[in-house]
């Protein structure tokens, strides 16, 4: 490996940054995201007028169902839990550069295996019982998340295509287990399973409210993914897989084992974000569609995958969500509305991110200066679509 | 033996050809988006719009013809959208298409609620005409839709602008260097898209039904990607793979009608098992357009 050295003998090569660089390198991100969401709330506004009703009174009450209190912050931390926790699943594989629409599917079968789990009757302590009830949640949603993963490995089969069926699937499994009355602890009246022992329940921890300890357990995701991604070996392996499958092989990194990892890891955190429902919210599983899994990705894309952004991100639309109840209620305005917001959200935040690409170009050939290093701009970029949270690169 | 024979009945033939049908219409748009190196995602979205901008039409004007009309119509416009961001800010393709997927079932549901003031779908609405095969009912749109294979076949194949929308598919920056307006042709192709997966939705609202329901194209705008991808990206590749889906979607009014002892849970997961052993196991050797997802290189 030869690297360009200066008159002097001295290496050189670009300063590494700092972390205030960085933050100051993420400001423009955030900002493009909030203007992003921005104006989608203002085309959601123009939807709102177009049906016959008032906007200002619209937003006023998702406002006020969101944030205006002690209660409705609680209820938009709760359903910002299962948001967070499919965003980093989302964020994971598209740093691998996959694209997991099978969110729903793994976040269903993870909620149902700590449904199940949760409702055995064994007498456990809590230290035992939930530890048990989340892990039956990992390995359900990490063995749905790994197989399209390990098809795309094997015969290339797109994960789009994949994971949309296994979505598919993953309910009738849900609706087929949820009728064996006779061999599982399930109610097919209810359409659910028993009622979580005690002992395995995400514990409550605001009185009056339904706050519980799946909020917390989102959070700690987001940390470790954050560890995994950006300061382990393994983390690097997987971004690198996702920046360019070429470089990755020339450095001698396994691609099909990566993305099956990706995707199991997405599965996994999935599948922790139905456990949170099943067992922190719903005190058992219900075999309803609850429909996290395209939100999930709004969720990811807003979040530019980054574990933080996507934290963000996660509570933004938690609040949309808790909002929605109280819009609905008191303004008459469907919530079928929220799912017209992150379309809205997706498109607006997608042509931000070829905005601040442009923008970015510009800086790259800015830098580079005349007689600089030469830099075939058209070949080098035109069919790579740059990820946002993609790190500087490292100069080779 | 006589089970056997009753099974493969002309009631069989004509229920595949009915489950098909809306698939092949949404597979023949996709094909052309694909071949034009545009990635359609989105095809489930504007089936959707399609479906309900069909019911809304036949409701308001009381016509099926002219609900067809703004079926068709509301499709292409979804495309456009797509389009102006698949296409012209060169946004990530499947990033854009699942975002009209989610305006598709936004919006719809939305709109439901509004116009006709009751959660889950549209009342009784106009339906298309119908006429009989050996005492089953098809829908007009049905012969349409298989005619619609030759049809693409012959503008993909025999003329020039089909050569022209398959190069900008297979490497736009040598289609660009010889002139080819690659944005133009991934327009064209789009927009098609949209009108046959408008017609496909049209299908299934006031076609098969006379009504819309919510979420009622139920993935089968992913299905007929699936089956672009397992017809190997041909027409009559994917009008095969259609027509196996729509027998893996009929099979199950069949084995019901005759009692047979299979679990109703594993016919309804049917079309999607196969779906999903039809992109993973059988097409190892498929050929994509090499220049799919690529954007031209003018900036």
């Amino acid at each position: 490996m030869s690297t360009s050295a200066s008159p002097n003998g001295r290496v050189t090569g670009p300063a590494i940054p700092g972390p205030l660089d960085r933050l100051r390198g993420a400001l423009p991100t955030a900002l493009s995201s909030a203007g992003a969401v921005a104006i989608a709330l203002l085309i959601g506004a123009v939807v709102i007028l177009l049906s016959g009703q008032n906007p200002l009174v619209a937003y006023v009450a998702l406002f006020e169902g969101a944030l205006g209190g002690v209660e409705p912050i609680t209820e938009t931390l709760v359903a910002a839990t299962p948001l967070i926790l499919g965003g980093l699943a989302f964020a994971v594989a598209a740093q691998a550069g996959l694209f997991n629409i099978g969110i729903e599917g793994q976040l269903v079968l993870g909620g149902l295996a700590a449904g199940l789990v949760a409702a055995l009757p064994l007498g456990l302590p809590a230290v035992v019982h939930l530890p048990l009830a989340l892990l039956a949640a990992v390995v359900a949603g990490g063995i749905w998340g790994g197989i399209p993963g390990f098809l795309k490995a094997r015969t290339g089969a797109h994960e789009v295509i994949t994971t949309i069926m296994l979505n598919y699937l993953a309910f009738r499994v849900s609706t087929v287990v949820i009728d064996l009355e006779d061999r599982l602890p399930v109610n097919p009246n209810l359409q659910a399973t028993n009622a979580a022992e005690a002992g395995a329940r995400l514990p409550r921890f605001v009185e009056g409210t339904r706050m519980h300890a799946g909020f917390l357990l989102a959070l700690l995701m987001a940390a470790v993914l954050w560890y995994l991604l950006y300061k382990t070996t393994l983390g690097y392996r997987l971004r690198t897989v996702g920046l360019s499958r070429g470089a990755a092989a020339y450095a001698g990194i396994a691609w099909g084992a990566t993305i099956t990892l990706a995707m199991a890891m997405s599965g996994v955190l999935a599948g922790l974000g139905g456990a949170a429902d099943t067992l922190g919210l719903q005190g058992r599983y219900y075999n309803v569609a609850a429909g996290y899994g395209f939100t999930s990705i709004a969720v990811g894309l807003v979040g530019r995958n980054h574990p933080f952004g996507v934290v963000l991100a996660g509570l933004l639309f938690g609040a949309l969500s808790a909002g929605a109840t109280r819009m609905q209620n008191t303004a008459g305005t469907s919530r079928d509305l929220v799912s017209v917001l992150l379309g809205l959200v997706i498109l607006s935040v997608s042509a931000f991110a070829v905005f601040d690409q442009f923008r970015r170009r510009r800086q790259l050939a800015a830098a580079a200066g005349p007689g600089g290093p030469g830099r075939d701009r058209t070949a080098a970029t035109a069919d790579e679509p740059e990820l946002e949270s993609r790190p500087p690169q490292p100069a080779v | 033996m006589d089970a056997i024979v009753g099974f493969f009945s002309v009631a069989l033939l004509t229920a595949t050809l009915r489950s098909a049908a809306p698939l092949v219409f949404a597979a023949m748009g996709g094909l052309l988006s694909e071949r034009s190196g545009v990635t359609n995602i989105a095809l489930e979205g504007l089936m959707l719009l399609g479906a309900f901008a069909a019911a809304a039409g036949a409701w308001f004007t009381g016509n099926a013809l002219l609900g067809l009309l703004v079926g068709v119509l509301a499709g292409m416009l979804g495309a456009v959208v797509f389009g102006l961001w698949a296409i012209g800010l060169r946004a990530d393709q499947i990033v854009a298409g699942t975002a009209i997927n989610l305006l598709g079932l936004g919006l719809t549901a939305f709109l439901v609620q509004r116009i006709w003031n009751q959660a889950g779908g549209s009342p009784s609405v106009a339906r298309l005409p119908s006429f009989e095969v050996g005492g089953s009912t098809l829908n007009v749109l049905v012969p349409l839709a298989f005619l619609a294979v030759p049809v693409v076949h012959w503008v993909l194949f025999k003329t020039t602008g089909g050569l022209r929308l398959m190069a900008a598919g297979e490497s736009p920056r040598a289609a660009e260097s010889v002139g080819i307006d690659v944005p133009r042709y991934r327009y064209a192709a789009v927009l098609a898209s949209g009108l046959l997966a408008g017609l496909g939705g049209a299908y299934l609202s006031i076609g098969d039904l006379s009504q819309f329901t919510t979420n009622m194209t139920a993935g089968r705008g992913f299905i007929a990607l699936a089956a672009v991808i397992f017809g190997n990206w041909t027409p009559l590749g994917t009008l095969g793979a259609a027509l196996l889906f729509g027998f893996a979607q009929a099979l199950r009014f069949q084995v019901q009608a005759l009692n047979w002892p299979i679990p109703q849970d594993l016919l309804i997961a049917l079309p999607y098992l196969v779906t999903l052993l039809a992109v993973t196991g059988l097409v190892r050797n498929s050929q994509p357009p090499a220049g799919l997802g690529k954007h031209a290189t003018s900036d």
